[in-house]
């Protein structure tokens, strides 16, 4: 069978269909991914890198009493879904019996998932002629300014279709276009990225200005010794500290005492300014509108006012939780999936879940009726999964009347340091989110209110969680992306005592 | 597999490229894993597809394709080529390359016991087992436990005449357990962290880690951490055990090694590197005791980075990177190794599956273990004051590679040449000039470990790489440590 990676979800479910007449058992769940994206690569002013790929995948979860397994496959012919079908099946039977395992999710069961219409044909189409027209336009500012430049262009779209034996259906498309620049001179830098659904959104010769710009402003860095410093962090490098603690907003990672949060639900952990929901339908959000299991999924506060107000949870994890002092302490947020955000739509999931007498399988899902538990909110990963769920649409809540641009962050700067991005972040303590890393491509002094020299780059080793108790300003947020972590809607922040501990060569 | 590649590289040529490459790669994985007793990784996964690299009006192209029919291989050699020449028309100078000769070849690696024959029932029992001898230990409060094989397959085929087809084989398995309390979490894995040991080899390397034997022993240890003493901070001689050792290598002298960061192609993501050209034969990396290879080669070990030819047909070859301390030698592939007027690749070209292109990456990049016997019990009672620091938990460096910063799940103070009391939360920092200067001892053959890095990400789209990283226990004067937790 010739494979179309753009196929529609209608060939899609045949495909469903072709792998459950293939299957003997019969809870059977098929996910189908696919697409095509290309990326245009630059350095020294010129193409050093272009390429295209396209491919896509039939991936089958079977569920054999309290047993499930994971087989997937990029060949769509008879056999090879007959062979994917018999790995995953040999790899279900092999296992002891999980009384954990909940049965697979129900039509009735899945909640509505907000409709995301996030995919641009123009976008999908684009060429490498136009992606060599912009790094074109890209490079001719770098040759303007004296600069040597080094990035990438990318254009693509992917789908995404999920069934199961137990009528649940998903279907989910979108496009994205990126663009991100290194601009060097002889002793500095500066860079710049951003992407959207949407190529028409991009504009990479801007990106391409400020990076110019920042490479410029920068030259001649100075060196300053290490120590505490009041910091604007633009908001990349806010995107890349926050990731690494999205991933302890987990009922399974509280649930294993590997989460930040073990012992600090309900608390104020942060400050009064820091409010962080996750919102898949956010307009600066991408990615699909259901779980790896197909469950809706749901806004979701995570921070309000700096308490600690919820975390994600995956249907299984919903119901390990069930019972447990932690259920108490997470429905004591309000934890419940459906918190504080609007649109019921959007909410319908929990809605959905069936009553308790539906229940069948080992393990028992809290009372439908009153919803005083742990409830799912759509974020959990495909199953079989070490992770549980994750909370990866992360959207900053900033009241209209308390944001402040970056000049404004500046301008209340007495001294301290302006930060482009950071680099190669690593957790160095797990529970109190200690992160290491370098800053990179841009990082200036900040004297008397105003921008001034650039820098030697600087090694941190800064808690996260204390740096979320010092932010002093925060700007609108706004779609933004690092190189270290997934994709948000966040501010530039303004932080007090930020702790670097060692200065670079560069 | 030929006649696709013949569809490929004929309408490659047919469109106008100057040289094309079709790489065909089959790949098998299978991951098996528990987290505190259930079934949390159980799937397989295979892939098929093609990737033609071409060369057209002095500008690379490449195109990827799962559609192995004749229609679907010529539309992805045609796109190859039109991308090639979008290239070009951003291009500085056309890309060269040195010769190679054009290789017909059939290479395996060794496989003892074939890992997908062995039942499954076999693979999960081992990791329950495992699982619950670590939940056993009061404590302990997540154990999880790992195992991975992998078949790769490639046939590749050139312009040029190359015909190589060659298939490796590999394995991976460990544990870690983890324990909360109080404002800590601790974590002890073994025989390393991230997922254990990876290595060119069948499911006998399995049976090589005495994963259940280690396993409450390790328990205990992550227990012991918690009430540990925090690693102080200050400037201490540090010996580090072959497996962070081997992650030093890796951070510190394998990326910068990189000729394609040093020329500038990773300036945007990974970074470049402080091994300017004119440090080439002039450098003092290390101390004298420093020797590193880059080798591909069977004889090194069953590493990850072990091949009979890279990805673009170069036959694997040892390379001098360090010798007596002297920076002698980059990673290289056939085109940046023309931009500095070398006459053939080193042979480091390698691609992450067949939708990816190949880029510069390590092979086995590996420190020799000391000439001078020495053991691992005679190198700690030959320190008076220091901190023994074992199995990584965190690592970063700056973009150039000079600053880094490393943390290790346990230490033990060294006084008066003995093993003493547990640390908890170990670290060090330094500048890695500084640092591989600072090495005065090294242990012999009898404790070197060949290393497998499964995950080093590179390149844009970024590509996940195994390498490997061969390393004995060995010391390091006067490093700066705590400074991770330091005020």
């Amino acid at each position: 069978m010739n494979v179309n990676v753009t196929m529609d979800q209608q060939r899609c479910a045949e495909i469903f269909e072709r792998v459950r007449r293939a299957a003997e058992a019969t809870d059977v769940e098929v996910a189908v991914k696919g697409g095509r994206s290309a990326l245009t690569r630059f350095a020294n002013n010129g193409i050093t890198q272009n390429v295209s790929e396209e491919g896509c995948t039939v991936s089958v979860r079977v569920q054999i009493g309290g047993r499930t397994a994971r087989a997937t496959t990029n060949c769509f012919d008879e056999e090879s879904l007959r062979r994917v079908v018999g790995q995953a099946e040999a790899l279900a039977r092999v296992q002891e019996e999980d009384k954990e395992l909940l049965p697979m999710l129900t039509a009735a069961e899945q909640g509505s998932a907000p409709v995301l219409d996030r995919r641009c044909a123009e976008t999908a189409a684009m060429g490498a002629g136009e992606r060599a027209e912009h790094v074109e336009g890209m490079v001719a500012i770098a040759r303007r300014d004296g600069l040597n430049a080094a990035g990438v262009y990318a254009s693509g779209e992917s789908f995404e279709a999920l069934f199961n034996s137990h009528g649940v259906v998903r279907w989910h498309t979108e496009s994205l276009a990126e663009a991100s620049i290194t601009m060097q001179a002889g002793d500095s830098s500066g860079w710049q990225k951003q992407n959207y659904t949407s190529a028409a959104r991009l504009d990479a010769r801007a990106l391409a200005e400020i990076a110019a710009e920042k490479a410029l402003r920068s030259a001649r860095p100075v060196e300053l010794p290490p120590g505490k410093y009041t910091v604007i962090l633009e908001p990349s490098a806010v995107v890349d500290l926050i990731g690494f603690l999205a991933a302890d907003f987990s009922g399974l990672a509280l649930l294993e005492q590997r989460s930040c949060l073990n012992g600090r639900l309900g608390t104020k952990l942060f400050g009064e300014n820091i409010s962080i929901v996750d919102d898949v339908r956010d307009a600066g959000q991408t990615g699909p509108g259901f779980d790896g299991e197909g469950v809706g999924r749901q806004g979701l506060t995570l921070v309000e006012n700096g308490v600690v107000r919820g975390v994600a949870l995956a249907r299984g994890t919903a119901a390990r939780m069930h019972g447990s002092e932690t259920e108490e302490k997470v429905a004591g947020t309000g934890a419940t999936g459906n918190a504080s955000l609007p649109a019921a739509g959007a909410r319908s999931g929990n809605a959905s879940l069936p009553a308790a007498g539906a229940r069948s399988g080992n393990a028992a899902l809290p009372a439908a009726g009153g919803r005083t538990g742990a409830w799912p909110t759509g974020h959990g990963l495909s199953l079989p999964n070490e992770g549980g769920e994750a909370a990866t649409n992360i959207v900053f809540r900033v009241a209209d009347g308390d944001r402040k641009t970056v000049e404004e962050m500046i301008a209340a700067t007495e001294y301290g340091l302006l930060v482009t991005r950071l680099w190669y972040i690593r957790e160095v303590d797990a529970y109190e989110k200690i992160l290491t890393g370098m800053t990179r491509d841009g990082t200036f002094l900040v004297e008397g209110g105003r921008v001034g020299k650039g820098i030697r780059n600087f090694r941190f080793n800064q808690s996260v969680v204390l740096m979320l108790k010092q932010v002093l300003d925060l700007g609108a947020p706004v779609r933004a992306c690092g190189e270290e972590a997934f994709d948000m809607v966040a501010p530039a922040m303004r932080v007090g005592g930020f702790q670097f501990t060692e200065v670079t060569r560069f | 597999m030929k006649q696709i590649a013949e569809w490929a590289l004929g309408m490659a040529v047919a469109r106008g490229a100057s040289h094309a490459e079709a790489r065909i790669v089959n790949e098998r994985v299978r991951a098996l894993g528990t987290r505190n007793g259930r079934v949390a990784v159980a799937s397989e996964e295979e892939s098929l597809g093609l990737g033609v690299r071409v060369l057209c009006e002095g500008g690379w192209g490449f195109a990827a394709t799962q559609e192995l029919t004749r229609a679907g291989v010529e539309r992805a050699a045609a796109l190859a080529v039109e991308i090639a020449r979008a290239s070009a028309r951003v291009q500085r100078e056309p890309v060269r390359l040195v010769d190679e000769p054009a290789a017909v070849a059939e290479w395996s690696s060794a496989c003892e016991v074939d890992p997908f024959a062995v039942p499954m029932e076999e693979n999960f029992e081992l990791l329950r087992r495992i699982d619950r001898t670590l939940t056993a230990v009061e404590g302990v409060t997540l154990a999880e436990t790992s195992m991975i094989f992998r078949r790769y397959e490639q046939w590749f085929y050139s312009t040029e005449g190359a015909a190589i087809h060659q298939t490796r084989t590999t394995t991976g398995a460990g544990f870690s357990a983890h324990a909360f309390e109080g404002d800590s979490i601790q974590t002890r894995s073994y025989p390393n962290s991230f997922g254990g040991q990876y290595q060119t080899k069948g499911y006998e390397l399995v049976g090589e880690l005495r994963l259940l034997e280690n396993a409450e022993r390790v328990g205990r240890e992550c227990v012991a951490l918690l009430k540990a003493p925090q690693c102080p901070e200050g400037r201490r001689d540090v010996v580090l055990d072959s497996s962070q050792l081997g992650l030093q290598i890796h951070e510190s002298i394998g990326h910068p090694i990189e000729l394609d960061r040093v020329l500038g192609y990773e300036a945007n993501f990974a970074g470049t590197s402080f091994l300017t050209l004119d440090k080439l034969h002039t450098l003092r990396y290390g101390s004298d005791l420093v020797n590193v290879v880059a080798d591909a080669r069977p004889e090194h070990g069953p590493g990850l980075g072990t091949f009979a030819y890279d990805d673009e047909g170069v036959a694997a070859q040892c390379v001098p990177i360090i010798t007596g301390g002297r920076f002698e030698g980059y990673l290289t592939s056939r085109d940046t190794a023309a931009m500095i007027g070398r006459e053939r690749s080193g042979g480091h070209m390698r691609a992450e599956g067949w939708a990816r292109v190949p880029i510069v990456r390590m092979s086995n990049v590996s420190i020799l273990p000391g000439e001078k016997p020495l053991s691992f019990e005679e190198l700690i009672a030959g320190t008076e004051d220091g901190i023994y620091m074992e199995t990584n938990r965190s690592w970063s460096i700056d973009d150039k590679r000079y600053n880094f910063q490393f943390g290790c799940e346990a230490g033990w103070e060294i006084k008066g040449g003995k093993l003493g009391r547990m640390l908890r939360n170990p670290s060090y920092s330094g500048i890695t000039t500084e640092f591989w200067n600072s090495m005065d001892a090294i242990c012999d053959r009898r404790y070197w470990t060949l290393w497998g890095t499964p995950n080093c990400g590179k390149g844009q789209p970024e590509q996940g790489m195994g390498t490997g990283h061969g390393a004995a226990p060995a010391r390091f004067r006067q490093v700066k440590v705590g400074g991770a937790y330091g005020s």
